[in-house]
């Protein structure tokens, strides 16, 4: 894991200081709500429903046990006591009180956190890939490039008032779990001829008009990842739209100039920004990469695993993942169980996955965009211990990425932005399926919900997606099929009219009884409706 | 606290035209680009430019940023001046994308101007001003 030296911590260090400067300028009146709210956004706080949020920044998902215990201590003493992991890897907290936020900032910044640009129309923090560097079909570790870019786009001058907020993402696999196409900017590390480097996709993003990001470059040389980075930026920031708010994102500036001229434009732009020596040396690039080197793994350990426990089998087979190294897995943590609200841990919770964490997977936890946490490199004679202690915290739901795995946004029982509440929809569709058995069946299926149009609970990409609008008053829900955020990309379509808050709960069951009746095979639903299309479902959900 | 100057020259006691002004004719030496005006068209120009004022008129719009660094990356050494909705919290990018002089709407309160130029003693990135990226003192 990266590691602050003394200009990290200064630069943190820096920030508590002065936004609790600006915290204070802004209660003694001197600066306006106005003139407050992009500099409290820049920071990551929101003005919600009724209080404060403040999102904290987990770059690119990682986090060590000490940091995660920092997350604890901040739910317990300035929250309700628990936390809300967030679609971009994040945390944020629902209950905070703005006279607190530069003390949480402090404590975060002494466990090299920090909440810099989580919100803001500015570059977010960056994502990736939650098995990075334990998984075996990637080309490299991507954080390293990750955190150079979270360096690099750390107050970036010329990039702090963008049109709209920027969100990237890196990984380094053929196999997408970070969405990478539905990014402003995605980004594939490849291999070429023995050498590293970047395939650039640019224009991909979910909210009102959703876009997979074309290929703007397949191979940009490593040593050029920086300038290339900068070029994509600039171009946007001088072209983007600032007339519209919904039509400030990327995604329109490529979609209406088109890729070819948005590459154009991005490769004259990098001619010359490339002459500027923005590019550190390769002895940066090897300093980051060194703190990203594998852990001490145990060499010719059991690669076996007792089943007799069968819900610890259950358990093993759809939240343990195989791991690059022999006699080690990729552990899966579902903050899913039914009932739960999706992405929320107590803090209780949160400091039992800490203590996990250092004593079973090299002190090492990520975030995922689906709200899980996952131990990345735990050895497997230890996986029946592991499960053990989960079970106790509640935490073992074997779950993952079936129908129950949902995301949703927090919705309208919190955000100031949404139409229509989604916490209590996942929750009782989450009922509707209670039954373990049936949803193994359903296999596969990745239900995602939005409260609104911003898509935060990344609908669109749902192979269910669920949008909640407000219709003359009322909370109403939209059903779409058939999107995905993975490697196949795709953007759902709308199946027809909307349903109320029970009538959407009876239509998603409607669709997973069509496709146990249509699919074939091993056919995940998914498959079934990219086989069939569309029309077999209307039907059944509209008779 | 009213105008900010960064520079030891004299202030240039001359109107700022408009660029379509200014493209049209040879003797202004100040010029002023709007948000949307691309300052790459006065990269020919800047020789006998001394003052090009970079319009600012809602402070989230920012595009003069971008405008300020092309123009100081193409070697422009005069006074590049940011007017308008400028924010004391947006001194401190501005400086670094290479304004040297601020004409805001509203006046700025000196002390607080002070410490936030102060306030950091670190970069990550290099821009158009002298500060060191930390991976260069990282590396040397």
């Amino acid at each position: 894991m990266y590691k602050y030296d003394q200009y990290d911590q200064a630069i943190v260090d820096a920030r508590v200081d002065e936004f609790r400067d600006q915290v204070r300028r802004r209660m003694a009146g001197e600066m306006t709500e106005d003139q407050f709210k992009p500099l409290r956004l820049m920071n990551g706080l929101y003005l919600q429903l009724h209080a404060y949020m403040l999102r904290v920044a987990i770059p690119y998902g990682t986090l060590d046990s000490r940091q995660m215990h920092m997350l604890a201590h901040i739910a317990r003493k300035y929250d309700r006591d628990y936390g809300h992991f967030t679609t971009r890897q994040n945390i944020q907290y629902n209950w905070i009180k703005l006279e607190d936020a530069g003390d949480i900032l402090a404590d975060l910044a002494t466990v090299e956190m920090h909440a810099i640009q989580t919100s803001g129309n500015c570059i977010r923090n960056i994502s990736s890939d939650q098995y990075a560097g334990a998984a075996a079909d990637e080309v490299t570790d991507p954080r390293p490039w990750a955190e150079l870019l979270r360096q690099w786009s750390t107050f970036h001058p010329e990039f702090s008032y963008l049109p709209r907020k920027f969100k990237i993402a890196v990984i380094a696999s053929d196999e997408d779990r970070a969405a990478m196409r539905l990014h402003d900017i995605g980004i594939q590390l490849v291999e070429r001829e023995g050498k590293l480097g970047a395939a650039f996709y640019v224009g991909g993003g979910m909210g009102r008009t959703p876009m997979i990001a074309p290929l703007i470059k397949d191979f940009v040389p490593i040593e050029d990842f920086l300038s290339y980075s900068e070029a994509c930026l600039r171009v946007y920031n001088r072209y983007g739209r600032r007339d519209n708010i919904y039509k400030a994102r990327i995604k329109i500036l490529v979609h209406e100039i088109g890729a070819d001229e948005y590459r154009r434009q991005v490769e004259e732009e990098f001619a010359h920004v490339k002459t500027l020596g923005i590019d550190p040396p390769v002895a940066e690039l090897e300093r980051i990469t060194a703190f990203f080197a594998p852990p001490a793994f145990e060499a010719g350990i059991t690669d076996s695993v007792d089943r007799s426990d069968p819900d610890f089998a259950v358990w093993l087979d759809q939240n343990v993942k195989a791991h690059k190294q022999a006699g080690y897995a990729i552990v899966n943590i579902s903050l899913k169980k039914t009932g739960d609200i999706p992405g929320d841990a107590s803090s209780a919770q949160i400091d039992v996955m800490a203590d996990i964490a250092k004593d079973y997977s090299f002190d090492e936890l990520r975030v995922t965009h689906a709200q899980n946490i996952v131990l990345p490199h735990v050895a497997k004679r230890d996986l029946y211990a592991v499960w053990q202690k989960l079970v106790e915290a509640d935490l073992a739901a074997a779950n993952l990425d079936l129908i129950s795995d949902i995301i949703a946004c927090p919705g309208l029982d919190y955000c100031s932005l949404a139409n229509a509440r989604s916490i209590p929809v996942a929750q009782k569709i989450a009922k509707r399926f209670a039954d373990p058995a049936r949803q193994r069946d359903l296999g596969e299926l990745k239900l995602k919900i939005s409260g609104c149009i911003n898509a935060c609970g990344h609908h669109h990409a749902g192979h269910i997606g669920i949008l909640g609008v407000d219709k003359k008053g009322t909370e109403n829900y939209q059903l779409s099929l058939g999107g995905s955020g993975a490697e196949d990309t795709s953007i759902g379509k709308i199946t027809g009219p909307g349903f109320d808050e029970d009538g959407i709960v009876d239509a998603v069951e409607r669709v997973t009884d069509k496709y146990i009746q249509l699919r074939e095979g091993d056919e995940r639903f998914l498959d079934t409706y990219r086989r069939v299309g569309f029309d077999p479902f209307k039907e059944a959900i509209y008779g | 606290m009213g105008n900010l100057r960064f520079r030891d020259d004299a202030a240039l006691d001359q109107p700022a035209v408009a660029l379509s002004a200014f493209l049209d004719q040879s003797n202004a030496t100040a010029v002023r680009l709007e948000p949307g005006e691309d300052a790459r068209l006065l990269i020919p120009h800047l020789d006998r430019i001394a003052l090009i004022e970079v319009a600012f008129p809602k402070f989230r719009d920012g595009r003069g940023y971008s405008a300020a660094r092309i123009l100081r990356e193409a070697g422009y050494a005069g006074e590049l001046r940011a007017q308008g909705d400028v924010l004391v919290d947006q001194i401190r990018e501005m400086r670094r994308c290479g304004f040297d002089s601020f004409v805001p709407d509203k006046p700025l309160d000196a002390a607080v101007v002070k410490t936030t130029l102060e306030r950091y003693d670190n970069v990550y990135q290099r821009a158009a001003d002298a500060a060191v990226p930390v991976w260069k003192l990282r590396h040397g």
